[in-house]
């Protein structure tokens, strides 16, 4: 049984095909890194997953919910699946614990106090314990990146997608965001991760996915970083090293 | 027959400015009210929604608020409602208010940008809650320096309503005026309490214009 599941997925903007016929599949427990060039629709692949955007034809099944059906309980759907996105998109009124205790208090009705403790909990498996009270401008953008991941963690999805999360970073505070996400790899959440950190992919994926001009077009273990089958991805990386 | 100014004039003035006031209030709580459901219709995912507030919008925006007021004061009697000189004074500045109000505040609800409504989508809040728990917080402060700024004309425009009779800052002089016809003298001291009621409230808005500036520039330093 996978936990997320694309079938044929085809996606436009308008008159750009995006997604041209996209399928993959992720086991419970793996770490799969998606990755590909510039505009190929790693992005929208992910976004398509949580629908934030509508799938064109297809399917996508995510942890037992039909993703494309029009009946969907989107809550469900939201409860299952935590996203994590480039910009981080910390609620800049709210303390960091605040910014953590909002979903899980007004969705999940948990009382005041567990929440802070869910919270507390979920700052420290990203090492940012003393900074619950702080407001996100109080941080340097790896810290306010891994408040964005305790904040979506504490929900308790099943599943994790990470867009590009240290693109946005330089790479001293790319380091400690790394970290947070391999120690959850280590402990055996289901993620997707969209990443140009080909090192980091080898380290910790279980399946890597190349997606080129709208296809998959290359997907198998990590060995393929190192010796791909196809021209194109062979490029990508190495462009990717210089 | 002219008589010179007295204490008495003095404080008829001063009750006018109490009216103006009073209506001020009025037209700021209902116009708030009106304005805050006509930036929720103009930023609504209903279409229908969307098009009663904006043709609302251009309506009110393309009347005079003169001609607002001789509707509501002159108009509605003739259609069997009768109305106060301060009831009819007070819907047509609440009309005219909600719907200034209302573009303002869409403009702030619009300026939060899209990525919060998405923050909050993927944490599972509902439409309600990301709305009132994420979007406006933030709205609301960047909403208050040109709301405190709007309400500067709210004040000024209440002297309209002393075509209708009703009898504030601006009818009292009129009136005043009237019986010992000292034009300059009693309009330079309406203008004085209009200024005195205003100069607070437009100093407070361009206090919290320039503490807002401060503000982004702090956090673009951060984030640079
Ligand atoms: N909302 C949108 N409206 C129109 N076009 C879009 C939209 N979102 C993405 N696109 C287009 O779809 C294509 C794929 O975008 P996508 O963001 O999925 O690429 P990506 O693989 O994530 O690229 P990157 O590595 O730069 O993030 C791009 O050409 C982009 O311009
Ligand atoms: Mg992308």
């Amino acid at each position: 049984m996978s936990i997320v599941m694309l079938k044929d997925v085809k996606k436009s903007f308008d008159k750009l095909q995006v997604l041209k016929g996209v399928s993959f599949s992720v086991a419970p427990g793996e770490v799969m890194a998606l990755i590909g060039a510039s505009g190929s629709g790693k992005s929208t692949a992910l976004r398509c997953i949580d629908r934030l955007e509508l799938i064109d034809s297809g399917e996508i099944v995510v942890c037992g919910h039909r993703v494309n059906d029009p009946q969907l309980d989107l809550r469900k759907l939201r409860l299952d699946v935590g996203i994590v996105f480039q910009s981080y998109n910390l609620f800049p009124h709210l303390t960091i614990e605040e910014n953590i205790t909002l979903a899980p208090r007004s969705v999940k009705k948990i009382s005041r106090a567990q929440a802070r403790e869910i919270a507390l909990a979920s700052l420290a498996k990203v090492g940012l314990s003393e900074k619950a009270q702080n407001y996100p401008e109080q941080l340097s953008g790896g810290q306010q990146q891994r408040a964005a991941i305790a904040r979506s963690l504490a929900m308790e999805p099943k599943v994790m997608l990470f867009d590009e999360v240290t693109s946005a970073l330089d790479p001293k505070l790319t380091g400690e965001v790394l970290k947070v996400i391999e120690a959850l790899a280590a402990s055996g959440i289901t993620m997707i991760m969209v990443t140009h950190e080909m090192n980091f992919a080898r380290r910790i994926a279980d399946k890597v996915i190349f997606m080129h001009q709208g296809y998959v077009h290359e997907s198998g273990s990590t060995d393929i970083l190192t010796s791909p089958r196809t021209s194109e991805l062979r490029e990508f990386i190495g462009d990717e090293l210089h | 027959m002219t008589t010179a100014i007295n204490p008495g004039h003095l404080q008829f003035l001063l009750t006018g400015a109490f009216w103006t006031l009073i209506l001020s209030l009025m037209a700021f709580l209902g116009g708030g009210a009106g304005g805050f459901l006509v930036a929720l219709g103009r930023t609504s995912p209903f279409r229908l929604l969307r098009i009663l507030a904006a043709v609302y919008v251009q309506i009110v925006q393309g009347t005079p608020l003169l001609i607002i007021l001789f509707l509501i004061y002159f108009g509605l009697p003739s259609l069997g409602f009768s109305i106060s000189p301060l009831l009819a004074a007070g819907v047509s500045l609440t009309i005219y208010v909600s719907a200034y109000l209302g573009e303002i505040w869409r403009g702030c609800l619009e300026s939060v940008p899209k990525a919060q409504w998405e923050a909050a989508e993927c944490l599972a809040l509902s439409r309600t809650q990301r709305l009132f728990k994420v979007i406006l917080p933030q709205a609301i402060r960047i909403a208050t320096p040109p709301t405190v700024g709007f309400s500067v004309q709210i004040i000024k425009n209440t002297s309209l309503t002393s075509v209708v009779g009703f009898v504030e800052l601006t009818r009292a002089g009129q009136l005043i005026n009237n019986s010992i016809f000292e034009p300059f003298l009693i309009y330079i001291i309406v203008a004085s309490i209009y200024f005195c009621l205003c100069f607070p409230v437009s100093a407070f808005s361009q206090r919290l214009e320039r503490s807002g500036a401060a503000r982004l520039r702090a956090l673009k330093a951060v984030s640079a």
